[in-house]
């Protein structure tokens, strides 16, 4: 087996210490060593966002992150996520309006919306779009995810 | 009294905006699927696939492999000398024996303690092969002389220790043949004043559900079977794994965990469930299979891939007069469900417009390709694209307006087709109307085309499309039906056991709405039991746009049973007429005059804990009233058909190809609307599939290869690029349908890329007649750089 580094970050809000594989991913060290699954694998290559995770406040698909670089951030995966107020807000909003299907791109969208939300609280719906272009819905078509970030946007002024 | 009466229909569930009933849950991360499913014990394993398209297996040495630490085992055919063909056409052995035909063929498999142990192992599996002549394409595998793909008996060893033989050789690669025939196409064609002809090619696409495939298989001490399985078919896969096993069928135990997308992907078995199951059982240990996107891609079956011939006519009035379709589906190395799709498509050429003469004939063509499967509209994509086409090339052939022509030839409610497909409730004619007048689409018409020769290259276009699909089940297996099981508790509160599975749809709310409405409870009450064959009754599995109208109906069936015993009961207890009784806001109650007799719950409770107990369980199977297809494809398949137009507004840049899709308005005719959040969420989310399909999605297929397996290269829609969507519903109250309601699951995605097809046509006045419409493709086509499909089989 390959060498481990320890590496020491906050998860959730939590201080974390954990002895990863030098070439694990963030995703698999969140699902596999943690047991944070919330967070999916659905494409491995950046391609998808269902992976999507908080790193000091950025949105990241952490399969193309290496573990070993949580070194010292704040990571926030989706179960950390809907314990804040944006989050509550977000998953309210993904309900009401419809936003969820088979719901395995929830998780990263729900992410990349907390994000879209604090850095654009006032966003319009094409700004949205745009906003979660790098996450894959199979299911939806899109438009009731918009309707539930242009209702949270609501929700959280 | 009006007022309680009222306000009792105020309550009503149907047409609602009701919320998934597992949303919070899945938006919250909590959500458990497949792949975040661990048993203690588990190994993980990986299938080593060919890396050739087509050959002999000479050798596979598996030494070293097995000699890795971490390995727990390394399986080939030789292995497992009694696995069982599976499939349709039980053409195609799990882990295959001495010949690969296609990439994406199985030939090894390990279990291993971790993915990158076994990952590791599978590069130490050395197999040595002797390359045989491919079949890149339906035309080489026609030719004479073309190498036969299954040329050999592919037989097997049962428990009995006979061999029987399950797929008899052939002497061409013609896997499935269909041929279908209503009136005298010849005398239709005589009586022509138009004939028109086109070849059509429709190209490779991919489902890419969001969650990858996966399976868990697991052995009890006694040589129980469990299985964790995304499959969309639990009481048909049963069945078939007691088959490969060759064990009692009861000895098998199917739990679904919720399912990361379907869309007709696991309506068959491949050969990773079987194969983790032989590695199961070769360990005596829980084995968790796991596909990769990139697998995904190359070993989960594609939309099938269809060279489509149709010559059509009509008089000068407007009258269909005959269709002839031939086809060539690409069904690749081995037979699912893809070879079956002209039960549908034939019916789309039949029966979608009245047409007295109609000849229709495919061929399923076995190619070194990747294999078809089902996927969401079933044929009916091909089939409508070549259709619609038509119908706006007869429309103009004639002058005639192309709403107009559409409208002559139209079905009407209470018709009866050639094929005997029986229109009970049909709003067709609504549907086409709605949507033209809500797109303004004949006036769109006359003024795009006015700007064909314009100076400015950026062009729009709108295109019109409808669709024929079943909405009351389809007849295929012997049965058709769905088992309910309802438990009343003594809180009043429902468990409902259903056989219907949910991949996303909505099904466990809806159906749950549909009991609520009966029992006059909240939805807060019931909790849905729909995952475990152990507990579920019978189901024949999620597909054909059925589980509404079918689990709907056998739910609406239990709750009624439940209702009719908590009647007698209470009618006993309280010395009325059970007909004076109704349930409301969880009271028995007057139904003349609302008021209350007793809480639900109480009732129940006097009931359960008497000298003379009873519970409140019910069960209930539906059986839709629908018939089997006779010899000759003909026959009433569906209880219900759902019908649908929908007008696609695009915008097109001339000088670059680009085809941006602005609006799409859709009218559909679905029964009823009963749950509105989950039926729009249905529709968006098709519409968008069906503009993939026209605009951006391509599995590219190069000498059997898939060559962009992964989403970099295979583009989905992305949210910027979605259409505005106008959604009418039509509202035809089926009257065998659960509360009036229809199948929609498919219909959605059926018609956009014939109506984008048209629209192309409206905005520069170049007919394309392969898909898809990629900037490429447009640019080649509008600039006389395309060839059109040409129809060159020599048989």
């Amino acid at each position: 087996m390959s060498a481990t580094v320890d590496i020491t970050f906050k998860l959730n809000g939590v201080e974390r210490r954990v002895a990863v594989a030098a070439q694990m991913s963030a995703l698999d060290m969140l699902r596999d060593q943690i047991g944070l699954t919330g967070t999916k694998y659905a494409c491995g290559e950046g391609e998808c966002g269902a992976c999507t995770i908080r790193v000091d406040g950025l949105t990241v698909n952490s399969c193309l992150m290496f573990a070993v670089d949580c070194d010292g951030r704040d990571v926030v995966t989706i179960e950390g996520l809907v314990t804040s107020p944006i989050g509550e807000a977000l998953r309210k909003s993904f309900t009401k309006n419809g936003a969820v299907q088979c719901g395995f791109c929830t998780p990263g969208l729900m992410v990349q919306a907390s994000h879209l939300l604090e850095q654009h609280p006032h966003a319009d719906r094409s700004e949205i779009q745009r906003g979660i272009e790098g996450n894959l819905c199979r299911c939806t078509g899109y438009k009731k995810i918009v309707d539930a970030i242009v209702d949270a946007e609501i929700n959280a002024a | 009294m009006d007022a309680i009466v009222k306000s009792r229909a105020d309550d009503s569930l149907i047409g609602k905006r009701i919320p998934k009933m597992d949303a919070p849950e899945k938006a919250s991360g909590k959500t458990r699927y497949i792949q975040d499913i661990n048993i203690p014990g588990q190994l993980y394993a990986k299938i080593l696939r060919s890396t050739e398209a087509h050959a002999k297996i000479l050798s596979i040495d598996t030494s070293a492999a097995k000699a890795l630490r971490g390995v727990h085992a390394v399986i080939t055919a030789a292995d497992v000398p009694w696995q069982r063909p599976i499939g349709v056409a039980k053409d195609h052995l799990p882990l295959k024996r001495d010949r690969v035909r296609s990439p994406r063929d199985e030939i090894a498999a390990v279990a291993a303690d971790s993915e990158d142990i076994a990952e590791a192992a599978l590069k130490l599996i050395k197999v040595k092969y002797e390359r045989l002549p491919t079949v890149k394409n339906v035309e080489d595998a026609l030719k004479a002389g073309a190498p036969i793909l299954h040329d050999e008996d592919l037989a097997w060893t049962r428990p009995d220790g006979k061999t029987e033989v399950l797929h008899k050789r052939s002497g061409d690669n013609v896997a499935m043949t269909f041929d279908y025939a209503q009136g005298d196409v010849a005398q239709g064609e005589a009586d022509s004043d138009v004939v028109i002809e086109d070849v059509f090619w429709l190209h490779y696409v991919t489902h890419c559900c969001l969650g990858v495939s996966g399976v868990i298989a697991e052995f009890d001490a006694g040589d129980n079977l469990l299985l964790y399985s995304n499959t969309q078919v639990p009481f048909l896969h049963k069945r078939e794994f007691a088959e490969q096993l060759g064990i009692d069928p009861g000895r098998i135990r199917i739990i679904q965990p919720p399912i990361g997308g379907g869309f007709g992907s696991k309506l068959d078995i491949y050969p990773f469930e079987p194969i983790a199951i032989f590695l199961a059982k070769a360990t005596k240990r829980p084995v968790k299979l796991i596909f990769t996107r990139e697998e995904e891609f190359v070993a989960s079956p594609t939309r099938q891939p269809v060279l489509l011939k149709l010559k059509s006519g009509c008089r000068k009035d407007g009258t269909l007069t005959f269709r002839t379709v031939e086809t060539l589906h690409d069904n690749g190395a081995y037979t699912s469900w893809g070879a079956t799709t002209p039960f549908v498509m034939m019916q789309t050429f039949s029966s979608l417009y009245r047409v007295a003469n109609c000849d229709y004939r495919t061929r399923a063509i076995y190619t070194n390709n990747p294999y078809a499967g089902s996927f969401r509209g079933y044929g009916n994509l091909q089939a409508t694209f070549a259709v619609e086409a038509h119908m706006d090339k007869l429309a103009e052939a004639i002058g005639m307006d192309s709403l107009e022509f559409r409208l002559k030839n139209a079905q009407h409610q209470g018709e009866t087709t050639p094929q005997g497909m029986q229109f009970k409730s049909c709003g067709f004619q609504e549907c086409l109307r709605t949507a033209a007048a809500r797109s303004d689409y004949q006036a769109k018409q006359r003024s795009n085309r006015e700007k064909w020769h314009d100076k400015n290259p950026i062009k729009r276009g709108a295109g019109i499309a409808s669709m024929l699909h079943v909405g009351g089940g389809a007849k295929i297996y012997p049965s058709d039906g769905c088992g309910t099981i309802l438990k009343i508790d003594d809180f009043a509160h429902v468990t409902l056991i259903t056989g219907a599975s949910e991949i996303g749809q909505g099904s466990e709310t809806v159906l749950s709405q549909l009991v609520c409405e009966e029992l006059g409870l909240p939805l807060s009450v019931v909790t849905v039991v729909n995952n475990d064959t152990d507990i579920t009754p019978w189901d024949v599995g999620v597909h054909a746009s059925r589980t509404t109208f079918i689990a709907g109906n056998s739910a609406i069936g239990a709750a009624r049973k439940a209702k009719t015993k908590i009647f007698a009961a209470a009618a006993e207890k309280f010395e009325r007429a059970a007909d004076s009784l109704d349930l409301h806001g969880g009271f028995v109650i007057d139904k003349n005059t609302g008021d209350k007799i007793i809480e639900l719950g109480k009732l129940i409770r006097s009931l359960h804990f008497s000298d003379k107990a009873d519970l409140v369980m019910t069960s209930f199977y539906y059986e839709p009233p629908s018939a089997h297809q006779d010899r000759n494809f003909k026959g009433d398949v569906s209880a219900a058909y759902a019908w649908a137009t929908q007008v696609a507004e695009i915008e097109i840049d001339t000088q670059t190809g680009i085809v941006r899709l602005l609006k799409v308005t859709g009218a559909h005719d679905v029964g009823r609307v009963l749950n509105r959040l989950g039926i729009e969420g249905q529709i968006e989310g098709g519409i968008v599939m069906g503009q993939g399909y026209a605009l951006t999605e391509n599995l590219i297929v190069e000498d059997n290869v898939v060559r962009n397996p992964n989403f970099r290269d295979y583009k989905l829609v992305t949210a910027p690029e979605i259409p505005d969507m106008d959604i009418s519903f039509i509202e035809t109250m089926d009257g065998e349908g659960p509360q009036g309601a229809k199948g929609v699951g498919e219909a959605p995605a059926i018609c956009v890329a014939a109506a984008v097809a048209n629209a192309i046509y409206n905005a520069t006045g170049v007919r394309i007649y392969a898909l898809p419409f990629t900037p490429e493709n447009v640019y080649r086509a509008l600039h006389g750089q395309s060839k059109a499909p040409i129809w060159k089989p020599l048989t």
